[in-house]
């Protein structure tokens, strides 16, 4: 597949500060379900990287297997994508990561994918901090497989065909807020403008994003049982603020407004506003964002927008304290020990 | 007190054996005897004999019994050698079995209050108070456990007739720059051979007399063999999860990392090592960071290789490239974690589901497990696939004497990755084309300017441009070109090593077999049986091999396992020569030792 996208606009369409249209952050047509929340989800991602004026060949998508995971095909063709295996997606995000750390990375997963088969590495990659937005395409069950629960199903919720949960569900946020990533967000397929600013705002963190966005699945999940379904999730959310994201270069030019706004800052510079609509919801108070979420969860609400912010843990490529320039061109100069050293080394052997 | 030393015994009167000899020393482990083992060891090579030590030790941190072989040979045979003409029995709990086990006629060195002497009459016993040595030379108690093993070093030391100087060299080498250790087993050291000298009258049943074969060469293990190997072929992304005989050969590359793996600019650090949080996630980094460019690796055993096998897969449909040592051990599943085999053959030949064959390289002594830990990187990229370079536990955990290693000055071959210069001039690039006929396409790396040669990396079904595709004709080409890419690699893996004595019969063996079955090669000769010996060092089978098959009438394959793997992927190679391989085992945890091979190989002519 030759991708030959470049910044050359339809006379008419709008271009970004790169000079590039949102054609150009498109990706091969989609193969869901029409009316799949997944969609939704690639629409805004499309959006945002057009948006924030991401170089596309920068861009890195990964995925593992689910509806959800075929994703990264459907958006953003400059850039290169790993479908890997089942569960796997943190980890081929992490060695790619580590291996070129310019790279602006990408997961999409699903809860099937994240939280039954891919728990063990969903842990640890935010456990890591990781350099990535990793979103969940939240819609109860899996999808590709043909419509079981997952662990995010709540509990007592239905299937079509009439199957009850009995079992409690996982919620991805608290438990990201738990193992101490510092972007955590839950957004809904639906709210085209908030899922906007929080994939901006995501682009321009450093570390690991959390971003669990509920996705209803129209073919197996959006029946009138189901906490997971179109109308369930409207009627149920939740939004805690309303979100502005002004880019590092933007900065001196957005006014902006005083009064209930609170702003964070990230360390490139740039600026979330967050002006509440949830009273009393402090995004940087760890403990504080734990209880609010399940306080919500237990009147069955969906608390949606910047669950928790702390833009200051530095991710792994700094962590291990790699060199600035990617690891994967590095040159045998700088890589192959002299002659001499492993003369050195052969001398203390002996 | 004067024991009963060089009192005739069955072999009293026999010749001595000079720098031909095997000593068993049996301990606790976490006894700190490691340490007085390896110094004995040391100091016999530094006398100028060649010597090989195996550690036979229990899957546990402390308390279990561990037994040390060290053999000496005038002959360089380094292979384990199943008797042993002296015992040190330092651990209550086995003394008796070991003296009933005990070879006729060994000497035996035991700690005095263990009352051996009266077990069997036909062994030459050495009762020393170690308790009483200890209090005299160690002033600290809390000591005295660790410092009590260099006694019978001493002891050993005067008996076999080895320098005393050699001796405080190598407690020196081994405890490198700690005064106070140093200076502590020493003066144990000396108590036990001044002890020796007033007390015991000398032997001649074996002994060391100095020699000069071993100047100039180096002792180490695999695992270290191979680490180095890998710092001086430049990897860059580590992603690993420890587990016995494989965790050394990650640990002793972070500490060389440390030293030769920083931008001497800035201080930073040119390699990335994490440790995951399993193998399965250890295997996903290994790919994806060869799949972005870097050159990547991990160390695992068998239960590792097990558990990262659907990855491995998709590692090789999507050609994606990444180094998989594998230092085998005895399984099925946790098996004997600490003890020898080579049993994952088949499972690193054909690793995964579905149609999967793999590169294997097979290291045989340390400098291939530095040159192949070296090349293997060259062929991940080049190949565009996972490489496994398999050794196991006698390879990578015990000491060995080599050559050093000769400086790998071939510069990298990275393989065929296209740049943005390149792409701009290509026309009609595929991710997964044939172009150049040998099986091998051109890949492109993430994050390359220019517009030109992104893809999306796909392990469901694929044309030849990287579009997803469910055609029988798309998949059949990718999966052909993956076997033409498999052809290829036959002429770029290390061929096999011939020790010929002109013979119709052939003997086929691989890795840490090697010494065995070259002493069990002259054994046999001795007694008339000359045969022809083949030594394969990688998966796919090379012309030399085919030839070899081709000639001979029959084909001893020595493997370390049950059911005779090697020898079955032989069968179904070459399946019109299926009736030749006869299949020489050994798998009982303990390396491959001469006799074994011999045995077998005289039953199978007898026949
Ligand atoms: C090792 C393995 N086990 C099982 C499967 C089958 N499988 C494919 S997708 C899937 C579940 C996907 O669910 P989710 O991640 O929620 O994605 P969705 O389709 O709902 O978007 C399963 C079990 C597989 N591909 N690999
Ligand atoms: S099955 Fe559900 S999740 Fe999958 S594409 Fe269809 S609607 Fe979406
Ligand atoms: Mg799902």
């Amino acid at each position: 597949m030759t991708t030959t996208t470049s910044a050359t606009p339809a006379p008419s369409a709008p271009t970004n500060k790169l000079g590039f249209t949102k054609q150009d952050y498109v990706g091969s047509k989609s193969t869901l379900c029409a009316g799949c929340g997944h969609d939704s989800i690639t629409a805004q991602i499309i959006n945002a990287a057009f948006e924030s004026s991401l170089e596309g060949y920068r861009v890195t998508k990964y995925s593992g297997i689910g509806c959800s995971s075929k994703t990264p095909a459907y958006f953003i063709n400059q850039g290169w994508g790993f479908n890997s295996v089942h569960g796997r997606m943190p980890s081929i995000a992490t060695g790619a990561s580590l291996a070129n750390r310019t790279l602006i990375n990408i997961g999409v997963s699903g809860d099937g994918d994240s939280m039954s088969i891919g728990m063990g590495q969903f842990v640890h990659a935010v456990r890591r901090n990781i350099p990535m937005i990793y979103i969940i395409e939240d819609n109860g069950v899996y999808g590709l497989t043909k419509g079981q629960f997952s662990a995010t199903a709540d509990k007592g919720s239905h299937l079509k065909s009439g199957a009850v949960n009995d079992f409690p569900s996982i919620d991805p946020c608290t438990l990201a807020i738990e193992l101490g990533c510092g972007f955590v967000a839950r957004s809904f397929s639906g709210n085209p403008k908030q899922l906007n600013a929080i994939l901006k705002a995501a682009f321009a963190y450093q570390g690991t994003v959390v971003l669990d966005v509920i996705s209803p699945c129209v073919t197996f999940n959006n029946h009138d049982a189901s906490t997971r379904s179109y109308k369930h999730v409207k009627d149920h959310d939740f939004p805690l603020h309303d979100l502005g994201f002004i880019q590092y270069s933007e900065v001196e030019e957005v006014d902006i407004p005083a009064g209930e706004t609170e702003i964070v800052t990230f360390p490139d510079g740039s600026k979330v506003s967050i002006k509440a609509i949830h009273e009393g919801y402090e995004p940087t108070d760890r403990f504080g964002a734990m209880k609010a979420i399940h306080e919500s969860m237990a009147k069955g609400e969906f608390l949606t927008g910047l669950l928790y912010i702390n833009p200051t843990q530095p991710p792994l490529p700094e962590v291990l304290n790699l060199v600035d320039e990617p690891l994967a061109t590095l040159g045998e100069d700088l890589l192959k020990p002299s002659p001499a050293e492993l003369d050195k080394i052969m001398q203390a052997l002996m | 007190m004067t024991a009963a030393l060089a009192a005739p015994s069955p072999v009293g009167g026999a010749k001595t054996r000079i720098n031909d000899f095997s000593i068993q020393v049996a301990t606790v482990n976490g006894s700190g005897s490691q340490t007085a083992n390896t110094v004995l060891l040391r100091a016999i090579f530094q006398m100028g004999v060649f010597v090989s030590g195996k550690n036979l030790f229990p899957s546990n941190i402390a308390g279990l019994p561990t037994w040390f072989t060290i053999r000496a040979s005038a002959k360089g045979y380094v292979a384990r050698k199943a008797s042993n003409e002296m015992l040190i029995l330092m651990n209550p709990e086995t003394a008796k079995e070991d003296i009933a086990k005990a070879d006729p006629g060994a000497l035996v060195i035991y700690d005095e209050p263990l009352q051996l002497d009266k077990l069997r009459s036909d062994l030459a016993y050495t009762p020393v108070p170690f308790q009483k040595l200890v209090t005299a030379s160690c002033p600290e108690p809390k000591l005295h456990k660790l410092v009590k093993n260099m006694i019978y070093v001493g002891v050993a030391a005067r008996l076999l007739g080895i320098d005393m100087e050699e001796v405080k060299k190598a407690i020196a080498k081994q405890l490198k720059g700690k005064a106070k250790a140093i200076e502590l087993n020493q003066t144990a050291c000396v108590a036990g051979y001044d002890w020796a000298m007033e007390n015991l009258e000398d032997q001649d049943h074996i002994k060391v007399v100095r020699d000069n074969k071993t100047q100039g060469l180096i002792i180490i293990d695999g695992n270290e063999a191979c680490a180095l190997g890998a710092l001086f072929a430049g990897v860059t992304v580590v992603g690993w999860y420890p587990i016995t005989p494989a965790s050394s050969l990650v640990e002793t590359f972070i500490e060389y990392a440390e030293e030769y793996r920083k931008d001497p600019k800035t201080g930073k650090s040119t390699v990335a090592i994490v440790q995951m949080e399993d193998e399965l996630a250890s295997a996903g980094v290994v790919l994806s960071a060869g799949w972005a460019g870097a050159r990547s690796m991990t160390s695992t055993a068998g239960p590792g290789v097990s558990l990262m096998s659907e990855f491995i897969g998709l590692g090789y449909y999507v050609e994606a490239p990444g180094v998989f040592f594998n230092v085998a051990r005895t399984g099925p599943s946790t098996g004997l974690p600490t003890r020898t085999q080579q049993s994952d053959v088949e499972l690193c030949a054909k690793c995964s589901h579905g149609d999967t064959l793999h590169v294997n390289l097979y290291p045989g002594n340390m400098e291939e497990c530095f040159q192949f830990a070296y090349d293997a990187f060259d062929l991940a990229e080049r190949f565009q696939t996972p490489i496994f370079v398999v050794t196991d536990l006698d390879l990578g955990m015990q000491n060995w004497s080599s050559k050093p290693f000769a400086y790998p000055s071939k510069p990298y071959d990275r393989g065929k990755v296209l740049n943005q210069q390149q792409l701009a001039e290509v026309k009609d690039w595929g991710r997964y084309k044939d172009v150049d006929g040998d099986g091998i396409p051109y890949r492109t790396l993430p994050g390359t300017p220019g517009g030109k040669g992104a893809y999306l990396t796909r392990g469901s079904g694929h044309n030849a441009y990287a579009q997803y595709s469910e055609k029988p004709e798309d998949y059949l080409e990718v999966m052909d070109r993956l076997k033409r890419k498999y052809e290829t690699a036959k002429s770029h893996v290390p061929g096999p090593v011939f020790r010929n004595q002109g013979s119709d019969k052939g003997v086929l063996a691989f890795g840490s077999s090697d010494p065995a079955v070259i002493e069990a090669q002259d054994i046999l000769a001795e007694g008339g049986l000359k045969t022809d010996y083949l030594r394969l060092r990688a998966l796919p089978f090379t012309a030399e091999v085919d030839a070899f098959v081709k000639e001979k009438k029959v084909v001893y394959v020595v493997e370390q396992n049950r059911d005779g793997q090697m020898a079955n992927l032989f069968r179904e190679t070459y399946p019109e020569h299926a009736t030749k391989f006869k299949s020489v085992l050994h798998y009982d945890g303990h390396a491959i030792d001469a006799k074994s091979v011999v045995d077998q190989i005289t039953a199978f002519e007898q026949k």
